[in-house]
């Protein structure tokens, strides 16, 4: 492997380690935090009938969950394109 | 028409579609069989997966399971979210990785015959026990809806399975996956679309479950509070106590469902690595389709059950039972429905007797001497048409979608059990020399031989039957996800380390969940009562897998770093997977 193309492959995977912290950051809270742990403190917060903590427990973080997979793939894949690392 | 014919001729429509769809992709190379030429769409891949993984449990019970409330939120979180994990730490690797199953990677990654046969023997325990489920599931949906016995309904399925997994293999499970997840999502959202619209008049169920209850006017969750309430149970919306032991298992869910086999090799399914990342996404929705649809369902049908036995108020007079409705009767005689009637006074009395406050005030008042309505769970789903008073083509539509959930899930299962047996055992372990055509005919051998072992573990389950989720998921969590992710993250893990690090995590879960539910499930031999004064440091055995995970990767990555490097070779390897 050529020095150039092993810089390019180590600045490749350091971004993708980094999208892939962001992406569990989030999944980490809109699940544990706000479903769960966090659901004391967030009564307050009504969306429709159900209190923030119950929404995000039962629907709102699985729309959360399909946003950042999506969000993730497209990202990896532009991501693909710039290191010219497209199959 | 009679009610059963419409179900015969739903169930046979859409057997009919699988028979054919079976004839029509027939695998003709090992690469087909395995991985279904590695062609699939990722789209349909999503909807195939998304039938993978909604079993014939998810389709029965799960809106019963989670109709007590928020306080079984982990089912919903838990087997939603473990698709993430499998979006950025997985699929995509594997899908560089290139090869058929899933020992076949860690065989080559950590090479090493004894970690593949490790990995071949948790997946086969973790398959083996979720299989029986499915099959018994097959049975009890045609028993059911189609009143032949539930042997006859699951020798039926094993045929009907035996058709598209032996001809088709990998492409003829992929197919028909897509068209059972079409027939098991309309037999799940029409019903819950029915509901919506009869009890809150918004059309989507997401919007009705936050929105207002048509007959009072008042929040719907609100109402649902007051109801069960009245009848002495927790309310809906009660918090947790334990919210870590809520944590630790809604975390080994979705860790255990990131590592469940027959969900992994779906992806290898898939032309590119791209679209291995976007046919997640897919899965995703197309099971979010599902999963934000059922907690709707259950607060629902739960409070639609109430109404039917409390007609008036809940603080009034419960139904008579000389008057009981049709659809009491007809689950009466299935034994889901009992009825005692223990103070003699002919009416049905539902409320929760283990509330001690609850039973010395307000059930003492009403005259009340303990609860007289036994509810099997199921019966939220299985008898909500006729609660519902919906028309027979939708009971029609549920008894075909039942099956569906069952069948699509069983033979992913057999998938992943067969090709581990005939891919990794017999071609790289024993035979290796053996041609792509005797390979095929091993593959379909073993899918025989899978079909027979299932069938047979249906029809005499062992009593530890509805334990096996805990296992299956604990396995997963503890064994083939650390595993897995190590071997792509961590360059340093060497085969020693994979092998030690597998072999504690699955024995200190499997141990933990004996320790609680009977040695090899044998009941009376648990060492502790399972209830939570017991639990150290207040696990629940259902919670232990992500503890066992965190065992592997510790003792995993100790051992590495004990011993020697892996190879130049190897590292390549896994540079390799890495970069598309």
């Amino acid at each position: 492997m050529t020095e150039s193309k092993e810089k390019r492959n180590k600045a490749y995977w350091a971004a993708n380690l980094r999208l892939i912290m962001i992406t569990l950051c989030i999944w980490a809270t809109v699940s544990y935090g706000f479903g769960m742990l966090l659901r004391p403190w967030l009564m307050g917060i009504h969306i429709g009938g159900a209190d923030m903590g119950f929404w995000f427990a039962q629907q709102g973080s699985i729309y959360t969950f399909v946003c950042l997979i999506f969000f993730y793939a497209w990202k990896m894949n532009k991501l693909d394109k710039k290191f010219g690392l497209e199959e | 028409m009679s009610q059963f014919m419409i179900n015969m001729l739903f169930v046979a429509g859409s057997f009919a579609i699988y028979t054919w769809i079976a004839i029509w992709a027939r695998a003709k190379s090992t690469r087909e069989f395995y991985i279904a030429g590695g062609e699939v769409h990722p789209v349909l891949n999503g909807m195939a997966t998304a039938a993978d993984w909604l079993s014939a449990a998810s389709f029965i019970s799960v809106a019963g399971l989670i109709s007590v409330g928020y306080v079984n939120s982990s089912f919903i979180l838990g087997w939603t979210g473990g698709y993430v994990l499998l979006a950025t730490l997985l699929a995509p690797y594997l899908r560089r990785f290139g090869k058929y199953t899933v020992p076949d990677f860690v065989g080559s990654r950590y090479d090493s015959k004894t970690a593949r046969l490790v990995a071949v023997v948790c997946l086969i325990m973790i398959s083996l026990t979720y299989v029986i489920g499915q099959m018994t599931g097959a049975g009890v949906a045609f028993a059911r809806f189609l009143e032949v016995s539930s042997t006859a309904g699951l020798i039926i399925s094993a045929v009907v399975v035996f058709f598209y997994a032996v001809l088709g293999g990998m492409k003829g499970v992929t197919y028909t996956q897509v068209a059972q997840y079409v027939v098991l999502i309309l037999a799940f959202t029409i019903p819950a679309i029915y509901l919506s619209l009869q009890m809150t008049g918004h059309f989507l169920p997401q919007v009705g479950f936050v929105g207002d209850f048509a007959d009072s006017g008042q929040p719907l969750l609100h109402k649902l509070n007051d109801v069960v309430r009245d009848l002495g149970f927790q309310d809906y919306t009660a918090d947790v106590e334990n919210k870590w032991n809520m944590f630790l298992f809604t975390l080994t869910l979705m860790v255990g469902t990131a590592g469940l086999p027959h969900v992994i090799i779906r992806f290898f399914t898939v032309p590119k690595i791209a679209d291995a990342r976007w046919s997640a996404g897919w899965a995703l929705v197309f099971i979010a389709l599902f999963y934000t649809t059922a907690p709707p369902l259950a607060g629902m049908a739960r409070l639609n059950l109430l109404e039917s036995i409390y007609p008036g108020e809940s603080t009034q007079e419960a139904m008579v039972y000389d008057d009981r409705p049709e659809w009491f009767l007809k689950w009466e005689t299935t034994g889901l429905l009992t009825f005692e009637d223990k103070n003699n006074d002919g009416r049905i009395q539902y409320y929760n007797d283990k509330n001690a406050t609850y039973v010395d005030t307000t059930a003492a008042e009403r005259g009340w001497a303990g609860n007289e309505l036994t509810i099997n769970n199921d019966i939220l789903v299985l008898a909500l048409p006729e609660i519902g008073n919906m028309p027979g083509w939708i009971v029609g539509l549920m008894a075909a979608g039942g099956i569906a959930a069952a069948l699509s899930t069983a033979s992913g299962l057999l998938l992943a059990i067969s090709s581990a047996v005939s891919h990794d055992l017999i071609k790289n372990t024993l035979y290796p020399n053996i041609s792509d055509k005797a390979e095929m005919l091993a593959a379909r051998i073993s899918m025989v031989g899978a079909i027979l072992i299932a069938t047979w573990l249906g029809i005499n389950p062992p009593g530890f039957a509805a334990q096996t989720v805990a296992l299956a998921f604990g396995m997963a969590a503890s064994s083939i996800f650390p595993t897995l992710m190590m071997g792509i993250f961590f360059k340093r893990i060497n085969a020693k380390g994979a092998v030690a690090g597998m072999s504690t995590g699955a024995l200190f879960t499997i141990c933990y969940i004996f320790m609680y539910l009977g040695w090899f499930f044998i009941p009376g031999t648990n060492t502790f009562p399972n209830t939570p004064e017991f639990w150290i440091f207040g696990i629940s055995p259902l919670s232990i897998g992500c503890i066992g995970a965190l065992i592997n990767f510790i003792v995993a990555i100790s051992v590495s770093y004990a011993t020697e490097q892996p190879s130049e070779e190897i590292q390549k390897m896994v540079e390799s997977v890495r970069y598309p």
